[in-house]
């Protein structure tokens, strides 16, 4: 399959070639020439104003089912009967999906002893639960996790089935896309519809943050995403406490699989989870050295945050792993993020795109941080932020 | 003997991909084809087992021609074999059409014990493919690893990173395992191993080779389809203040109080 070039149509322009990804386009002499290694990403398509170049039309294995009736679904990531604030999130954004669609809304509820939480599901915007209570999935594990979701998305069909994509989301969310030989969307930012189409148009960033996609799945149901924590809105007004629970019996799941949990070796304690700061002080090699972070604890304290980091403080050993910011790290998008030594550099910035506002203290006028912050103040970190976090004590004492 | 498997993928320096904001085209100046960075972690993970259990460490990679230069690459760091799989059909392939195509792979090299991938592949940055291929070939799946112990008789200990810290499961072989960085610190090639790479055969197996039909590969048999293309919505203009820390530190302050009342 390639791409479909009419030659007739194309005016020698150029922007094709520059906007190749790969470099496979050139002109030669009066021709675009089209290499090998495309694969049809589609971005030069987009910028062809002659529309000399398309997609070539994929025609599936098999022609698009009729729509299943199950609506839009987020599965409920708890964890020792606590939910995981991204679900919430989700069920917020799957509610203003719904009223288009005029569907009901589900969340899959999986753990063990787990029914307590259906109530704050329903607030949280679920007009059903779909219940599934097994011991194997007391601890998340991919199999047995994958396994249930499976089963039950095959037995009840959702039309749209949403997770948060978190560590445990872009787990096993995968498996269940593979299973039920569905796409999978990872890491959406933003949701929309086609409603002539009835398809989910999901919005992700790839290439670090550099380039924005709008992905369709539009042959196979469910239309499956993950979504960025922190990104959507829970519903602001909650709904009744109640709903129905589909209590499921599981077929599929075994007690003893060929993987199993053993134990947690290390929790990570945080004051305040990143995810769910609304307020992310930040530091990163200006720093210098460990003893400093105590002033961005200080001041995230003073501002009811939490303390993020850059992969260079965190390999220099001067706070945890948890704490990093960015493509290796986490994603985070807190109303105010003050980056306080950092440069700026794609990877990170890839985990804070989604900020309301930011906010950047940095002696290097020139370091890329100042292109995304909102203010950026240039000057000696050593000196603001101790005057900062005083200008803070002296009007609250 | 562990049959080893690593996939690995040749990705764009996206540190380097950029675009324009004006003509909203991608600035390729610069930009290189390198190993996705997340699979020498899994590369290394992949020799460190071999080296303690004994065993082989094949290549794996869908692309085209040119990712030949990556797996020839991953060979100096001491793989064995390398297989790349390319065919005009494969062009376009979602997350699922390339785990499809890895797993008839796999099959065709006789299953594996241990099928090690990267985090993820830093141009999608979806960390998809893993698990699809696991539960296309019916193995287990465990994501993230950071620690591997062999606990013999077939099984395997991992320790992985979840959002709430660390867990430990036990896996029976054969599996998928996704690592992350801090599992090990990827070896420096050795002189030996990278001439020995320049010479190695590398084989390529096409459609046919792998029986498959062209409506399960690439664009035709991805479920997926990307519709647009575009730059990050602009963020508003930056101010930037300079002066007196002080005066910083106190207008700061200002207008930090001002963004919390609205
Ligand atoms: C595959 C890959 C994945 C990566 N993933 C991540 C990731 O998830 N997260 C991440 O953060 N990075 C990641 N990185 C690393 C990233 O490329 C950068 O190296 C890192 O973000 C730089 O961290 P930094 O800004 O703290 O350090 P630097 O780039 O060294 O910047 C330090 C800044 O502090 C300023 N400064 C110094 N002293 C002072 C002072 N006294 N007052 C004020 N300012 C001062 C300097 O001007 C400079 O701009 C990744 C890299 C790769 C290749
Ligand atoms: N085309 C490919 N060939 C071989 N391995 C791949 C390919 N694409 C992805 N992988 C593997 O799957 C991992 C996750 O990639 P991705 O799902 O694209 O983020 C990578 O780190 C690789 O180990």
């Amino acid at each position: 399959m390639s791409l479909i070039f009419s030659a007739d149509k194309c005016t020698l322009c150029g922007a094709c070639v520059d906007a190749c990804p790969f470099g496979v386009l050139s002109l030669e002499g009066e021709r675009l020439s089209i290499g090998e290694g495309c694969t049809l990403c589609g971005a030069c398509v987009e910028v062809c104003e002659a529309e000399a170049l398309a997609l070539p039309e994929a025609e599936g294995p098999s022609p698009r089912p009729g729509v299943p009736l199950g609506g839009i679904w987020v599965f409920a990531e708890q964890r020792q009967g606590r939910l995981a604030p991204v679900a919430l999130e989700l069920l917020g954004e799957a509610r203003r999906l719904a009223a288009e669609l005029s569907v009901p809304v589900a969340a899959v509820l999986l753990g063990d002893r787990v029914a307590h939480l259906a109530p704050e599901l329903f607030r949280a915007g679920a007009d059903k639960v779909y219940l599934a209570e097994h011991p194997a999935l007391a601890e998340f594990v991919e199999g047995p996790y994958a396994a249930a979701l499976t089963e039950i998305a095959a037995r009840f069909g959702p039309e749209i089935l949403l997770a948060g994509a978190t560590y445990v989301g872009r787990a096993f969310i995968p498996q269940v896309a593979a299973g039920l030989r569905t796409g999978l969307t990872a890491d959406c930012t933003a949701f929309a519809l086609d409603p002539e189409r009835r398809l989910l148009l999901q919005t992700r960033p790839a290439f670090g943050g550099n380039i924005m996609a709008t992905i369709i799945t539009p042959r196979t149901y469910p239309q499956m995403a993950t979504a960025r924590p922190g990104v959507f809105k829970r519903l602001a007004d909650p709904c009744p406490g109640e709903g129905e629970v589909v209590r499921v019996e599981l077929g599929s799941l075994t007690a003893a699989g060929p993987c199993t949990f053993v134990g947690t070796v290390e929790e990570i304690r945080e004051r305040l989870p990143l995810a769910e700061a609304e307020v992310i002080v930040a530091g990163g090699r200006g720093l210098k050295e460990a003893k400093h972070f105590r002033m961005l604890e200080d001041l995230a304290e003073l501002l009811g945050g939490a303390v993020g980091a850059t992969r260079a403080a965190v390999d220099a050993g001067w706070i945890p792993y948890a704490h990093q910011i960015g493509q290796t790290g986490k994603t985070v998008a807190p109303k105010l993020y003050i980056a306080v030594g950092i440069s700026g550099a794609i990877q990170h910035l890839a985990g804070i795109q989604s900020s309301d506002f930011i906010v950047a203290i940095n002696k290097d006028p020139e370091a890329p941080i100042f292109k995304v912050a909102d203010i950026g103040l240039v000057g000696d970190l050593f000196e603001i932020v101790p005057a900062l976090i005083a200008a803070i004590r002296r009007e609250r004492e | 003997m562990l049959k080893i498997i690593v996939c690995i993928k040749q990705v764009p320096e996206t540190d380097k991909v950029r675009l324009d904001p004006e003509t909203h085209t991608l600035i390729r100046e610069g930009v290189q084809a390198i190993i996705n960075p997340f699979d020498l972690y899994a590369l290394e993970a992949g020799l460190r087992l071999k080296e303690a259990q004994g065993g082989q460490v094949t290549l794996l990679t869908m692309g085209p021609p040119q990712a030949e230069a990556a797996l020839r690459e991953a060979l100096g760091y001491g793989a064995d074999e390398a297989r790349l799989l390319s065919d005009r059909a494969f062009a376009g392939a979602d997350t699922w059409a390339t785990a499809l195509t890895l797993a008839q792979a796999v099959r065709k090299l006789g299953g594996a014990d241990l099928i090690f991938t990267g985090k993820q592949a830093i141009d999608g940055d979806t960390a998809q493919v893993g698990p699809m291929l696991a539960t296309i070939l019916g193995i287990p799946y465990v994501a993230w690893a950071r620690k591997l112990t062999w606990a013999g008789d077939g099984v395997l200990e991992v320790e992985r990173l979840l959002d709430h810290g660390y867990d430990a499961l036990r896996v029976r072989l054969p599996a998928v395992v996704s690592v992350v960085k801090e599992i090990n610190e990827p070896r420096v090639p050795s002189f030996k191993a990278k001439m020995q790479a320049k010479k190695a055969v590398i084989p390529t197996w096409t459609l046919a080779d792998l029986e498959l039909d062209p409506h399960e590969v690439g664009l035709a048999g991805s479920f997926t389809q990307v519709v647009r293309v575009f730059p990050p919505p602009a963020r508003g203009e930056s101010e930037i203040w300079r002066g007196d820390p002080q005066e910083l530190a106190a207008r700061l302050w200002a207008r930090l109080k001002e963004l919390g009342r609205r």
